[in-house]
């Protein structure tokens, strides 16, 4: 465990923190504004366009992104592939932190926090999608929290409390992939009810899949990309076996992730074949499809195909950033730029700067717990204490 | 790709019809597409 070095010493006025100061000063002054001026103080909503990026990226994106953790846990702990043990950690984090951060986008777009726990307590709407995935959303940010907590429980020396969690791990993980299979695809069906306010192209029976075969592409891809990040940011705190590992990971996920894009990029041309969709790819909106189809799922799984090939961990790396920008783009068009697409172009939705801001503001937040996180809690490296316990 | 169909039956034998021989090609695809990306694993 190689913690104390003289990264951990550094200056606090990095360039990093300074850009952190001014987005989370900025994100408070906008927090103030939207919970003082209302909705209309801070955003371009309207009747027409009640989601904007709020929901689009901090949630849609936000929950695929987040996918890692259960994708990761199922392969370890489900499938046995205990060559990604290590993976498993910081992608239950990364998880953990994409979940809550999703609820707090949240608070930002439906506003009176406090109601929270409404529809749980107070008034469910059980024909809804949306209680389901509210329902799921909220077990599972619990599941999240408990899979998470050995690490928190190692770093607070509690034994018998971290003992016992991890007694639950095999629960833990089909619980999460139970509910993730649930409301990842809920998400899609949200869509279900919008036919005649979403493109053909993007419209189809089919989304709810769609959205749940995005999820693992954007949770395998989110590890690599995540253990990218680490690597550069905190090989310090990685210790033999993670930096033993990370290879295969990196190998092992590209290559499924190169496959569950190729079977996406087949059902989603099946989805146009059988609402008869062809001619609508010689529209405008049929080439902005293309590209996402082509140039962020076809390409993706072809450039994984060949970095598995020839065992190019650079060219994986940089596959998992195109794919992980297909999926954001895939949640973008469906919730933006396809949606309302027969309005006149004045009463489009685009989003004010602040709306930018809020969500700027909370990906900063989760960038800065996961480093609290990571130089302080065993994530990267295993505790001294629970050497080879897994 | 541009027919005209004149009843919910036509319209269903020539989707359906499509959407089975892609079921085919993707079957195969991926059959082809895994011996690709697993095939140096083997070497």
């Amino acid at each position: 465990m190689a913690q104390v070095t003289t990264a951990e010493h550094k200056s606090i006025f990095s360039l990093f923190n300074l850009i952190a100061l001014i987005v989370l000063g900025m994100g408070v002054y906008i927090t103030y504004l939207r919970f003082t001026g209302g909705l209309a103080a801070v955003t371009n909503l309207s009747d027409d366009n009640p989601w904007g990026i709020w929901i689009s990226f901090d949630l849609l994106c936000g929950v695929a992104l987040a996918a890692g953790g259960y994708v990761t846990s199922a392969a370890v702990y489900l499938f046995g592939m205990k060559n990604y043990h290590s993976a498993v950690r910081p992608a239950v984090l990364t998880g953990f932190l994409g979940y809550a951060l999703v609820v707090l986008a949240l608070q930002y777009d439906v506003g009176r926090p406090w109601r929270l726990p409404y529809p749980l307590v107070v008034q469910q709407g059980t024909t809804s999608v949306l209680f389901e995935v509210g329902l799921c959303v909220a077990t599972y940010l619990t599941v999240l929290f408990v899979e998470f907590s050995p690490a928190a429980l190692e770093w607070l020396g509690l034994k018998k409390a971290r003992n016992l969690v991890v007694k639950l791990t095999i629960l833990l993980t089909i619980f999460g992939v139970v509910l993730s299979t649930m409301h990842q695809s809920s998400l899609g069906s949200l869509f279900l009810i919008v036919p005649s306010k979403l493109h053909p192209l993007w419209y189809s029976p089919y989304i709810p899949i769609y959205f749940f075969v995005t999820s693992i592409i954007a949770g395998l891809s989110m590890v690599i990309f995540e253990s990218t990040l680490s690597h550069r940011f905190f090989s310090y705190k990685m210790d033999e076996t993670h930096h033993k590992e990370a290879n295969g990971v990196t190998l092992g996920f590209g290559k499924a992730a190169s496959y569950v894009l190729a079977g996406y990029f087949a059902i989603k041309v099946m989805g146009i074949s059988s609402g008869n969709q062809w001619h609508f790819l010689k529209t405008g909106y049929g080439t902005w499809y293309l590209v996402e189809l082509l140039g962020f799922v076809a390409l993706p799984s072809l450039l994984y195909a060949i970095g598995v090939r020839v065992k190019s961990l650079g060219l994986i790396k940089f596959t998992s950033v195109l794919a992980i920008l297909g999926v954001i783009l895939n949640r973008f068009n469906v919730c933006l730029v396809a949606f309302n697409w027969q309005l006149p172009a004045g009463e489009r939705y685009f989003p004010h700067w602040m709306e930018i801001g809020i969500s700027v503001f909370i990906v900063m937040i989760g960038l800065l717990l996961y480093r609290f996180i990571v130089t302080r809690m065993p994530i990267l490296y295993e505790h001294p204490d629970y050497k080879d316990a897994h | 790709m541009d027919q005209v169909f004149y009843t919910l039956q036509d319209f269903l034998l020539h989707t359906e019809s499509v959407t089975y021989l892609l079921v085919i090609a993707t079957l195969v695809g991926m059959t082809v597409f895994w011996w690709f990306l697993t095939g140096k694993d083997e070497d």
